[in-house]
């Protein structure tokens, strides 16, 4: 009864098909099966955003989602995003202002903080932690992440006039 | 954790969906969004036989307003309501709770149907639902039943969907133009489960409140309509009033314990939000005074 089922999907632009497990879930689909170990799994209840990825350009929480909801559906990980050079910019500014430590939360951090920065180009600080609340950080305080995000939201207004 | 195994079958149209439900019973559970159901399956507090998944039925999703009357499907996403024009256009009390709703990633995935289905008594839009005074339709093998919102939930994660029910949209009357509104929560961050909340809709007219539905959650194991405010309704509300009729809120309130907060620390904040919902929905500063001792 709990028999295999046949997936596909675009992960990061790339055609995948691959035969799961109905009990796994995304993080573990990706981590395990397609080796990106960049979506990390903290707490698989939803609570750390550690495993923080985009699904048709909507940020979901992979521990969330099963393997199998994302039949057709386009997933882009941290590895896509990095890759890519989407957030090269926003990366380079984390570093700057020592925005991880660990970083465990880092890939979920900067998929949260770009999901932000790509819908409005001037949040405040308060927006910020607001859309950020999801993502968990033992290490920083969060301090240096709203830095780093605000920092690289002013940068791209400089930078499209 | 991890899940425990379990079978999965992608419902084709409701009708197929119903049949997967009345085959296995209680054996087997609805996914939506999954935003309540997978962490309980990961925490292994819930183990399903079968998940059916609801999510490829586009006819279960969308806001539609015809005849005075507002439909939201039941699959609609928190992020499509807090987008919605609509919503924010003839339910704001909707527009206003569906932002304290957890966080972005979560509010992508959660549907309105599953929070309703769910029933936590901590979640924000059972209590708008009963402060809107909705009705929830449901599918079952016998057809579509009609449920009052304030009938529908029974205790805690309990309603009256049997395992066999689809909860397929839900519905209410548009607000007519004096409506107001007032939705606050306390919370230790953004995002968490409410510690206290209030939902509220009311018709205000000539500084008196001529009808108004404020209803608290995270006071009971189900959304709770203030009876005590029935005092308010029709008459010029004073400070002595208000405080007659918080007095009575905190009598009929038997809030839980918990590690968030005390049954008095719950019955404090509620009266505090009564409080603050009555002098804003009157615009009468005064009476905020008097609520929050």
């Amino acid at each position: 009864m709990t028999a295999s089922l046949s997936i596909s999907l675009l992960v990061n632009g790339e055609r995948v098909d691959a035969i799961v497990l109905p009990r796994l879930n995304l993080a573990d689909f990706l981590r395990e099966h397609l080796k990106l170990t960049g979506t990390h799994v903290g707490c698989e209840h939803g609570v750390c955003g550690a495993c923080t990825v985009r699904v048709n350009g909507d940020i979901v929480r992979a521990c969330l989602t099963l393997a199998a909801q994302s039949d057709g559906a386009s997933v882009e990980t941290i590895e896509g995003l990095s890759d890519s050079g989407e957030i090269a910019d926003l990366q380079a500014a984390f570093r700057d202002r020592n925005a991880l430590q660990c970083g465990f939360c880092t890939p979920g951090m900067l998929i949260a903080a770009q999901d932000l920065l790509t819908q409005e180009a001037e949040p405040d600080r308060a927006r910020i932690r607001e859309h950020l609340s999801g993502n968990y950080c033992r290490c920083t305080g969060y301090h240096a992440i709203v830095d780093a995000v605000e920092a690289t939201a002013r940068r791209r207004r400089e930078r499209t006039p | 954790m991890k899940a425990s195994a379990f079978s999965y079958a992608r419902a084709t149209s409701i009708d197929n969906a119903i049949e997967l439900l009345a085959a296995h019973g209680d054996g087997a559970k609805v996914l939506s969004g999954g935003q309540s159901l997978m962490p309980a399956m990961n925490l292994r507090l819930l183990a399903p036989q079968l998940i059916v998944d609801i999510g490829a039925l586009a006819e279960l999703r969308g806001i539609t307003v015809a005849g005075g009357l507002m439909r939201v499907g039941a699959l609609t996403r928190h992020c499509e309501l807090l987008k919605s024009g609509a919503i924010t256009l003839h339910a704001p009390l909707v527009a206003e709770a569906i932002a304290h709703v957890a966080h972005p990633a979560i509010r992508n995935r959660g549907t309105i149907g599953g929070s309703l289905a769910h029933a936590d008594p901590a979640a924000e839009l059972p209590a708008c639902m009963v402060a809107l005074n909705a009705t929830i339709i449901v599918r079952g093998v016998a057809g579509e039943r009609r449920i009052a919102a304030a009938d529908f939930f029974k205790g805690i994660y309990e309603t009256v969907l049997s395992p066999q029910d689809l909860l397929v949209a839900v519905e209410w009357a548009i607000a007519p133009g004096n409506s107001a509104h007032y939705f606050h929560e306390f919370a230790r961050r953004h995002g968490d489960y409410a510690i206290v909340g209030l939902a509220a809709q009311a018709v205000v007219e000539n500084g008196r409140l001529i009808d108004f539905r404020p209803v608290l959650f995270s006071v009971g194991d189900r959304p709770q309509l203030a009876r005590a405010a029935a005092s308010l309704v029709n008459v010029a509300v004073s400070p002595a009033r208000l405080s007659q009729a918080l007095q009575a809120l905190g009598e009929e309130l038997d809030p839980p314990e918990d590690q968030a907060a005390s049954a008095s620390m719950r019955r404090h904040l509620a009266k505090v939000l009564l409080a603050q919902c009555v002098s804003k929905l009157l615009n009468r500063p005064d009476l905020n005074a008097g609520g929050s001792a």
